[in-house]
């Protein structure tokens, strides 16, 4: 059988030398009723080329980033991957090895998570970063968790303009512990969040605002941070697209206690919304209250340099119940994809390719706003992504589009029923200038 | 015995050591469309002003040394046995990587439109069917992006059911044999834990599950076979006594690999389970992840699943449907870790059903074989028949003053990775032992030689085990000083100073 | 080999407390210390802060282990080891002196009958011994 290294011969030898007659012998131990004598119904066992044929089949039905261009964004993302990341993870060192709980063997995995960590703290300006959590929509429901734990308090204040998925997570993790959560709305000129909009009371534990938001909306999260700390409530930041902060400036320096986000962009494949990578970065002095792994660095019995998982106490395999967080198995090895993507991209690297997206953004922007039909539905600064109002229907625009392998944007109206009219664009640097022209003469043919 | 270092791929300093102003390893195509200032799209007091200082400057040759050279001081399953008890650390299969890697997979947007999606949907419902086969039960949810995630999502039906019931429930019994993402689990879900205790056989206590099931009892989370290795054999009388007092009951199916093809939890009376993808399905852990953690549910607890449900619609084409009125809401994000999930399909497919069950039963079979052949070495804290994994303990060569970290350490020496140790708790000296069905009989006869010559060593050199390993480029490190004086990231020797927001000041102090 | 200073009493939960007026001095004891090995963290409560008998006021951290603190007598914590921030390690290296956690102002001095003297709690240390052969 494939991945079954001993014969029959070799197994029925094993079972001698441990004194059994048959297999079925190991298996006393369950109760002879529960013991199946069919076959599970499951597809009969099938070859290599069958298998790569069948999903070759499956995957063709998707229209993906190579037949199509996609202007889809909201969370998910594409972006160029550089050939060394799928190389280098492809090692069987960094794939085929477990969580590093015995540091001599596995510095290599704690080495590439110390960076990881560090990156992180640069880019979002944070003191401090843990090893990964599952996708930022997760991350952000621990960082509400974090904040209660910290303030103690029950209340959470939300942009509407986080994104809506994200929301629901947060009030699945919430509504069982009793937290209330109270939405905040845009504002319906610029799309962003008035710092006059964020009204925190004693009660509230953490006010939470995302930037560039679901509609693409840089915030002004300064004003955002000082209104939630009149009351010393935390500001939690959510970041879905973190290309932009190689342009912008980082939340650390504006106020945030807590920044979460989405790590897909950096070289994680957009793989139809997983695995991503949940990126989670704090104070130092909230460190304790921090949830999932953090690797640190020490010193071996010989005094060189390693690396090995620490504060571990905080963690469910020492302190039970009373965890920061139930997390063990993360996403270890997309935070180390992220390491390989940053360090191929560099300072330079980072601030071209998040120019290159605003400016492709900007243009598709301004053109087709220039469009009769058509206008911009929001007036605040924009990174990569900005909402589109059109006098026709949103679902006939999307169609034509489609006609000719173009997906479109997003319609806004399950999220936001006031922007029944409205879909969300994004452009990244994949998206070359003739799909933007025919993008153009689509809608100028409408 | 000491190595000198002496090989530059033995001492590869950080990333951030590397870099060398002005070099670098990307390449984009030029800007192809009309610019404009930047500052016309953005206000100018939202762009960085720091240039991003401090991100390495490295060439791609730097970038490949680097993350080659460091991928070299990690052990893995491609290079020897894995045996971490509870980890289920079998092969990889490559062909799995292919398929995950299938630009239509992989460059597919999990926004596309449902009916540009249908291969990827069909991906999702095809595996949600499977498993539903394979545990026996009625329905499931593939968001749960690892085990743990899938015991929230679990007890969060649990308690969406009991609420439905109009019967909420304050406690969760565990017993004290459990994994700790259980107990941690039954917290976030705002559940008091009840630990039920282990009776000299390593299984659960009747009697003190019986007293301690009482009206207040939501769940019962069970792990089958326990992490000791051994099947719960009165789970039948234990469903029933979780049942008649009005609870529900939880499996960890973490230890799945013991059962496959050879029992069904759902014909059990068991009422949600997690499966491990990463663990039972073959997909590669990843250093820690990425895994998925798939929930399977009765029919009871089918409304109550998370949103977006796949949905088989009358003309064959798949759908996502959100009007789910009753459900728990969403677990994350999109649907799950899709590049997980497609992994464990074709996994499935690759074994079909007497290659499942051969999977068990090889399992089974190769951690009898260890539990055999090393009995008269190692103490086994609870004898009996045991399942996929053995539970040792370290108590004969405790008397030399060895501990089971100085035989997990001096493993290493030996070319193969150490057991797990940090649980189950109710085993003092824990070495728990899983070598799953992917290790050959010679691979497992060189393990057992390794364990009997460091239980010699114990005897006639414990100072040798108890400073082991001594064949790895590091000694054992300091975790006391890690902790002690965190260091959790690098900074240049220029700006060592702690690089705190400026209106750190301003920040009121939380309310403790 | 554990100490066990006349001047202080005991729980069974091995902290200890040293009464000078009114004030009462808390730490745990030498057998606490040696059974967890190294410590890294001291989580203490805040000055003002009330507890009564028995109740969890802390924590302490080994890299691996977690042990909660709890008060031997009721009363307000007036003031807390400061220097326990950055050198946890005293707890091991001087547990009844520099390793001290906190001081609190008793609310009720009878409840100081119900703790061990230094020869009983050396007695119990004893039977913990056993119990762990």
């Amino acid at each position: 059988m494939r991945y079954i290294p001993n014969s029959p011969e070799e197994r029925a030898e094993m079972l001698r030398a441990i004194g059994c007659t048959t297999i079925e012998d190991l298996f006393r131990p369950i109760p002879e009723k529960f013991r199946l004598r069919e076959p599970l119904r499951l597809p009969s066992a099938r070859s290599e080329a069958e298998l790569l044929a069948f999903f070759r089949e499956l995957a063709a039905r998707n229209a993906a980033a190579t037949e199509y261009a996609v202007f889809l964004g909201a969370g998910a993302y594409h972006h160029f991957i550089p050939s060394v990341v799928e190389a280098l993870i492809s090692r069987a060192e960094f794939f085929t090895v477990y969580t590093p709980y015995q540091p001599e063997i596995a510095q290599g995995t704690l080495q590439a998570l110390f960076e990881y960590q560090t990156l992180i703290c640069q880019l979002t300006g944070m003191e401090v970063a843990n090893a990964s959590l599952y996708d930022g929509s997760t991350a952000l429901a621990e960082a509400v968790l974090m904040a209660e734990r910290l303030t103690h308090r029950r209340e959470i204040l939300m942009a509407r303009s986080v994104h809506p998925e994200y929301r629901e997570v947060v009030r699945t993790y919430t509504r069982t512990l009793g937290l209330s959560v109270r939405l905040m709305d845009y504002d319906p000129e610029t799309g962003g969040l008035q710092a006059r909009a964020v009204t925190p009371s004693a009660e509230t534990a953490a006010v939470i605002v995302q930037s560039p938001n679901f509609f693409g909306v840089i915030e002004d999260l300064e004003a955002i941070a000082a209104r939630a700390h009149e009351v010393g409530a935390l500001c939690i930041v959510v970041i879905t697209e973190p290309i932009s902060l190689g342009l912008l400036r980082p939340p650390g320096e504006l106020g945030a206690d807590i920044v979460v986000g989405e790590g897909q962009s950096f070289g994680i494949p957009i793989s139809f919304g997983g695995p991503y990578l949940g990126v989670f970065a704090t104070r130092e002095r909230f460190v304790r209250q921090m949830p999932g792994r953090i690797v640190g660095q020490t010193f071996d019995s010989r005094g060189r340099r390693g690396f090995v998982m620490t504060l571990a106490t905080r963690e469910q395999y020492i302190r039970r119940e009373k965890a920061t967080s139930n997390i063990c198995t993360s996403q270890e090895l997309c935070a180390i994809m992220a390491t390989i993507y940053l360090s191929t991209m560099g300072p330079r690297g980072l601030r071209d390719v998040a120019e290159q997206n605003a400016q492709k953004a900007a243009y598709l922007a301004r053109e087709i706003a220039r469009q009769s039909g058509f206008r911009l539905r929001f007036c605040g600064s924009h990174f990569n992504e900005f909402v589109v109002h059109s006098e026709h229907p949103v679902a006939l625009v999307l169609e034509k589009l489609r006609e000719r392998k173009i997906l479109g944007g997003l319609p806004l109206e399950r999220y936001y029923p006031e922007l029944r009219e409205c879909f969300l664009v994004c452009v990244t640097e994949v998206i070359p200038r003739s799909a933007i022209e025919t993008y153009l003469r689509v809608l100028d043919e409408l | 015995m000491t190595v000198t270092p002496c090989h530059v791929t033995r001492e590869e300093g950080l990333i951030f050591e590397r870099s060398r102003p002005g070099r670098t390893a990307y390449s984009l195509p030029p800007l192809d469309v009309p610019t404009v200032p930047v500052e016309t799209w953005i206000e100018s007091r939202f762009l960085r002003a720091d240039q991003l200082a401090g991100l390495p400057e490295v060439s791609e040759v730097d970038v490949i040394r680097h993350f080659t050279r460091l991928s070299r001081w990690n052990y893995a399953v491609d290079l020897g046995m894995y045996p971490l008890g509870s980890c289920t650390m079998k092969y990889n299969p490559k062909l799995n990587e292919r398929v995950a890697r299938l630009e239509g997979f992989a460059q597919h947007h999990p926004l596309t439109p449902e009916e540009l999606s249908q291969g990827s949907l069909e991906v999702l419902k095809t595996l949600e069917d499977l498993l539903c086969e394979i545990t026996g039960m009625a329905a499931g949810c593939l968001q749960p992006a690892a085990g743990a995630h899938g015991e929230l999502t679990g007890l969060l039906l649990i308690r969406a059911c009991l609420e439905a019931r109009g019967d909420a429930r304050q406690k969760v019994l565990i017993p004290d044999s459990a994994h700790g993402t259980n107990p941690a689990s039954a917290a976030i879900c705002g559940y008091r834990v009840q630990t039920i205790p282990s009776t000299e056989r390593g299984l659960i206590d009747l009697e003190a599950l019986r007293r301690a099931a009482d009206s207040e009892v939501a769940a019962l989370m069970l792990t089958n076979p326990n992490t000791l290795g051994l099947f719960e054999e009165e789970i039948e009388e234990i469903v029933r006594i979780v049942h008649e007092a009005g609870g529900l009951v939880y499996m960890d199916g973490a230890n799945m690999n013991a059962l496959v093809g050879i029992a069904r939890p759902g014909d059990m009376g068991v009422d949600v389970i997690h499966l491990n993808v990463h663990k039972t399905f073959s997909t590669p852990h990843g250093g820690g992840g990425p895994g998925a953690g798939p929930v399977l549910v009765t029919s009871e607890l089918e409304p109550f699943l998370p949103v977006p449900r796949i949905v088989r619609r009358p003309d064959g084409t798949l759908a996502l449907d959100y009007d789910r009125p009753r459900s728990i809401g969403r677990m994350r994000a999109f649907y799950g870790n899709f590049g997980v999930l497609v992994r464990g399909l074709s996994y499935i497919l690759t074994m079909g059903p007497e290659g499942l069950r051969e999977v068990a039963e090889t399992a089974v079979l190769n951690a009898n074989y260890l539990a055999h052949q090393l009995k008269d070495t190692y103490e086994i804290a609870y004898p009996g028949p045991v399942m996929h994994e053995v539970v040792f303990s370290d108590k004969r060569q405790r008397a030399y003053g060895v501990r089971n970290v100085d035989i997990a350490k001096r493993l290493i020496d030996y070319g193969f990775h150490p057991p797990t140790m940090s649980f189950p708790l109710i085993v003092s000296g824990a070495l728990m032992i899983e070598p799953t069905e992917t290790e050959g009989r010679e691979e497992l006869d060189l393990f057992i030689a390794a364990m009997k010559a460091i239980d010699r060593e114990c005897r006639e050199n414990p100072e040798l085990v108890r400073t082991a390993p001594h064949q790895t480029r590091l000694g054992r490190l300091d975790e006391v000083s890690a902790a002690r004086r965190p260091v959790l990231r690098w900074r240049s020797e220029a700006s060592s100073a702690p690089s705190g927001s400026p209106s750190e000041e301003r920040v009121a102090s939380p309310e403790p | 080999m554990a100490t066990y200073p006349e001047d202080c009493l005991y729980t069974r939960e091995h902290e200890w407390i040293r009464v000078e007026d009114d004030v009462g001095v808390i730490g745990i004891t030498d057998y606490a210390q040696e059974a967890l090995g190294d410590i890294v963290y001291v989580e203490l409560p805040s000055v003002g802060d009330h507890f009564s008998q028995g109740e969890p006021f802390g924590n302490v951290e080994s890299v691996k282990a977690v042990s909660e603190l709890y008060m031997p007598v009721s009363g307000e914590v007036v003031e807390i080891n400061e220097d326990l921030a950055e050198s946890p390690q005293l707890v091991n290296e001087d547990p009844y002196g520099d390793g001290w956690m906190v001081k609190i102002a008793l609310s009720d001095p009878t409840e100081l009958e119900t703790l061990m003297s230094a020869s009983e709690y050396e007695e119990y240390v004893k039977e913990e011994r056993e119990k762990e052969k």
